[in-house]
């Protein structure tokens, strides 16, 4: 049984973050992943990165900013720390060859983003999640000799000790379909977040919330699951991201009158309010009538007004993704958009060095709520929070294990594991498609739980899910091989799915107020005397989540009325 | 919506069987993707189709195949453009990607040729020292000229159709090349010299390409591969002045003064010149190497014997005038995708755009400059 200091699990930005700096402190470090690390969602990541690393700026300029986007919902110990560190974290990432756009002086030029009081977003092209991405790996290969990679393998379980401390984790090496217990005294989980879950989103296919629902199986607490971010400009087409870099570039949003609607919802910051915002202005916009598009359900971004060589040189990717994916030349003519499923602020709930509630079991990235993003995360604020959060868990996970002795780990799991394959594959074709379920889960979520929600279409949202839960258990799969049998673990994902879903559901049901990325038509105004918290969800060994609360943890900045 | 034929070149390497063909046919928009047709057959028909894919927007790299025998991305390949390639039965024919040692399906092994292929050029920037306190101060162009290679996604399309690789599977190929570039090009890199000179000298480094553009056309980023090769040579030869063992930058530098002087290459010099001149002891050993296919040449008359001992072709001005403008410079001038567009690019009204393209020629702007430029 392969055994080391420190396991991680998922291999985007802060998995292999949380990789490096547990490999720094001398630590046994694996990092194990369901795709290949250049393959990880964090590749998407188009606008940039934040840090106050602007003279005339400040990191608590930065702090305030991130507190007033998360609607006063965020914890400002951490998020006071990873504005702190941002500037120093980016500086290493520049270090390690991050090729950042510099302006005419040879520095690091910083672009506009949303929510932010001032340029503090720095960037390449509106590729920085890609850059950053393959730089990290290119540490990684550097470093192959003390990180140990595990490619294309899948996670199936965590493992817990009688004392119910997180020891290791199963997987399943896909190209040979071999399951093996890992043991390990650090487990950190740096898979990603569950965009699958609604349909359209702007996420990966593979993002199916596996490190969520792992954690939450092994009796982790999730927190702030309601929060979903809506993020106001994807392709109408087919849900694809356009950056945020473009409106901070200065593209405009315009109704079917050819009207700038922002005036009338955010005076101040126009389209670059905080993106909660933003998609409800557009949301509202369109249901009143002032769509656009065949169905009306689109708005213009009109990116014309950007001088054409800025565009060609730094929005070259979304340049692409308008010729090739909607057959528009975003230089000359706008593009359709609307909002579209982007991000989950919640997650498995960590302390402000990733550490989870659960001995042993650390958190990092968008499977992890620290919380930094509360309500409503801000853009370019993403790729920080897996950086930060990826190399504190890296080496508080490294420094535990350091201080302890390699745990006994028993075949269990994995014997628990090989059964539940098996009873996958001898599924009769009695049951429904696992891809029917996955497209009956997504509408559902995409309708009852997006911008807008109310008490009766969560319900509907919630019978929605058990019975899907169901299912599931019956759902059949095709292939009955061992290489690389995607359609086996395509149903282990569904489950992954559902379990996330449904926590999500029920805190949206819980919360009886309206903050951030959760709007409830029927509770419409923000309720800091009684929802100033947070809602955790947990499992507790039973089938049905439990819900309680938690603190939101407020040093400086006391909640105040959120204009922009 | 529209009906399409998908043909996938299946396999299953726990069956004992040999590839065979698959043929599904989709129902879906004909600009959506050859990769959303492959899903559709998988998600309502057959769970067991073997495809690597993520992000369905051309960023993450995982969907590598070839369509209609060329490689590309799925996702990035519409569905009535593969129809417009496909062959007269109207079949689009889907495989795995070549070079590779197959998987599964449409599923290749990547570790074993394209990341070993990354490991073998030092992947990793080796930074200047001393490391400055805050980031390196270097030029904006420098940045956004790499900014072409870092868009290279690892798909591996170049690498699936590398000629180069197919004849010498050692060839370090266009992939990792322009992943060199992408330290060669960046200020901040310590060790340009050494770089180019281990892949100088390495006998299936930089110059063992040859120039067929096949990565160029493969690459669905726009990283011309093949042109970060011809950079690396040329600041291997014209910077560092690196003498490699394969003769390589010899060779180059006789095909450029052959231009020169000839106009037209003038193929009976170029063997000679590239080991030093006829007459140089290290050209001669090659020279009586090369009589067997110099007598297939005159036999098939690809060569006769004055063509091959006078110089009938002279270049003219033109030619000459091109040296002279291209060696004049201060500075050598590159091609690259980041780097586009004038200034008169900067007009944000579309309609007066519209208005000048109607007015010129496409790609000249009214000063009479070159739409697009390096």
């Amino acid at each position: 049984m392969p055994a080391y200091d420190v396991l991680i699990i998922g291999a985007g930005l802060a998995g292999q973050r949380a990789a490096l700096a547990a490999a720094k402190t001398g630590a046994t470090v694996a990092i194990l992943s369901k795709v290949h690390p250049v393959r990880s969602h964090s590749v998407a990541a188009a606008g940039g990165i934040n840090a106050a690393i602007n003279p005339l700026d400040d990191w608590r300029s930065h702090a305030y900013d991130t507190i007033k986007g998360s609607d006063f919902l965020g914890d400002q110990d951490a998020i006071e720390i990873m504005c702190r560190e941002a500037p120093a974290e980016v500086m290493w990432l520049e270090h390690a060859g991050v090729t950042f756009h510099r302006n005419e002086k040879g520095e690091m030029d910083l672009r506009a983003f949303g929510g932010a009081s001032t340029k503090r977003t720095a960037y390449v092209a509106d590729i920085t999640g890609q850059a950053l991405l393959h730089v990290l790996y290119e540490q990684l290969m550097k470093y192959h000799e003390v990180i140990d990679r595990f490619e294309e393998w899948f996670v199936t379980s965590l493992i817990k000790s009688d004392e119910g401390e997180c020891v290791g984790a199963v997987a399943r090496e896909i190209r040979s379909g071999k399951m093996e217990s890992f043991s390990a005294k650090s487990v950190i989980l740096a898979s990603g977040g569950a965009g699958q879950c609604f349909q359209p989103t702007t996420n990966a296919l593979i993002c199916t919330g596996d490190g969520i629902a792992q954690a939450y199986q092994a009796g982790a607490p999730l927190m702030d699951m309601e929060m979903i971010q809506y993020h106001p400009t994807t392709l109408a087409e087919n849900g694809f991201l356009i950056t945020e870099g473009a409106r901070g570039e200065g593209a405009h949003l315009l109704n079917s009158e050819g009207e700038r609607f922002m005036e009338k919802y955010a005076p101040n910051k126009m389209e670059l309010a905080s993106r909660d915002v933003v998609s409800r202005a557009e949301q509202t916009e369109i249901l009143e009538g002032r769509g656009v598009g065949p169905d009306k359900q689109g708005i213009y971004l009109d990116i014309t007004v950007v001088p054409r060589k800025r565009t060609l040189e730094a929005l070259r990717e979304i340049v692409n993704i308008g010729k090739d994916f909607a057959g528009v030349d975003i230089t000359r003519e706008p593009i359709i958009i609307q909002p579209g499923m982007h991000y989950i602020m919640g997650g498995v709930k960590t302390d402000i060095n990733g550490a989870t509630p659960l001995e042993g079991l650390y958190a990092a990235g968008e499977v992890a709520c620290v919380s930094v993003h509360g309500g409503n995360r801000l853009g370019a604020n993403s790729l920080l929070d897996t950086l930060i959060f990826g190399r504190r868990s890296g080496e508080h996970a490294a420094e535990r294990a350091l201080a302890m002795k390699m745990p006994t780990v028993s075949d269990d799991q994995l014997g628990k594991d090989r059964e539940m394959i098996a009873e996958i594959l001898a599924r009769p074709k009695t049951g429904r498609r696992v891809s029917e379920i996955k497209h009956e889960l997504g509408t559902t979520m995409n309708r009852y739980a997006a911008v807008y929600r109310d008490e009766a279409g969560l319900q509907s949202a919630h019978e929605i899910v058990r019975r899907l839960k169901e299912e599931a258990k019956t759902a059949y799969v095709d292939d009955k091989g061992a290489v690389f049998n995607q359609d086996v673990l395509g149903a282990i994902e569904l489950d992954y799915m559902l379990d996330c879903s449904e926590t999500i559901v029920m805190a949206a049901l819980e919360r009886k107020e309206s903050r951030g990325a959760q709007f409830r038509t029927d509770f419409p105004e923000r309720n800091d005397a009684e929802w100033l918290k947070h809602i955790n969800v947990s499992r507790n060994g039973g089938d049905v989540p439990t819900l309680s609360y938690s603190e939101v943890t407020i040093t400086d900045w006391q909640p105040e009325a959120r204009t922009y | 919506m529209a009906e399409f034929k998908l043909k996938i070149r299946r396999y299953d390497p726990e069956s004992g069987a040999a590839p065979y063909w698959d043929e599904h046919t989709v129902d879906l928009e004909p600009h959506r993707s050859v990769l959303e047709g492959i899903l559709q057959a998988r998600n309502e028909k057959d769970g067991s189709i073997g495809v690597r894919c993520s992000c369905r927007a051309a960023i993450c790299g995982s969907c590598g195949v070839r369509v209609n025998g060329k490689p590309g991305l799925a996702c990035h390949t519409h569905l009535d453009d593969a129809l417009a390639s496909a062959g007269e039965d109207g079949v689009i024919e889907v495989e795995p990607m070549g070079n590779m040692p197959i998987i599964k399906d449409l599923i290749v092994d990547m570790d074993a040729v394209h990341w070993k292929k990354i490991q073998r050029v030092t992947p990793w920037l080796i930074g200047k020292e001393p490391v400055p306190e805050r980031e390196y101060i270097v030029s904006r162009e420098s940045m956004i000229d790499v900014t072409q290679s870092m868009a290279c996604i690892q798909c591996g399309a170049c690498v699936s159709d590398c000629l180069s690789m197919e004849v010498d599977p050692l060839f370090v190929g266009p992939a990792a090349l322009a992943k060199t570039y992408r330290f060669v090009g960046d200020p901040r890199d310590a060790a340009h010299e050494q770089r180019l000179k281990d892949l100088g000298e390495d006998k299936h480094g930089i110059y063992d390409c040859t120039h067929c553009f096949k990565c160029i056309e493969a690459c669905p980023k726009g990283v011309a591969p093949m042109n970060q090769i011809m950079r690396l040579r040329r600041i291997a030869g014209n910077d560092f002045h690196i003498k490699d063992r394969n003769n390589g930058e010899r060779h180059e530098m006789a095909f450029v003064n052959n231009i020169e002087k000839n106009g037209i290459l003038h193929e009976a010099d170029l063997l000679p010149d590239s080991y030093g001149g006829k007459f140089h002891p290290r050209a001669v050993p090659e020279l009586i190497a090369s009589l067997p296919i110099v007598v297939t040449a005159l036999l098939r008359r690809k060569m006769t014997p004055g063509k091959a001992l006078l110089h009938p072709h002279k270049a003219p001005d033109g030619v000459k005038r091109i040296f002279e403008v291209v060696e004049g410079r201060e500075e050598r001038t590159e091609f690259n995708l980041y780097i586009s567009g004038t200034d008169a690019d900067n007009a944000p009204n579309p309609e007066v755009a519209e208005a000048i393209e109607a007015a010129e020629p496409a790609g000249v702007a009214p000063d009479g400059s070159e739409g697009s430029s390096a």
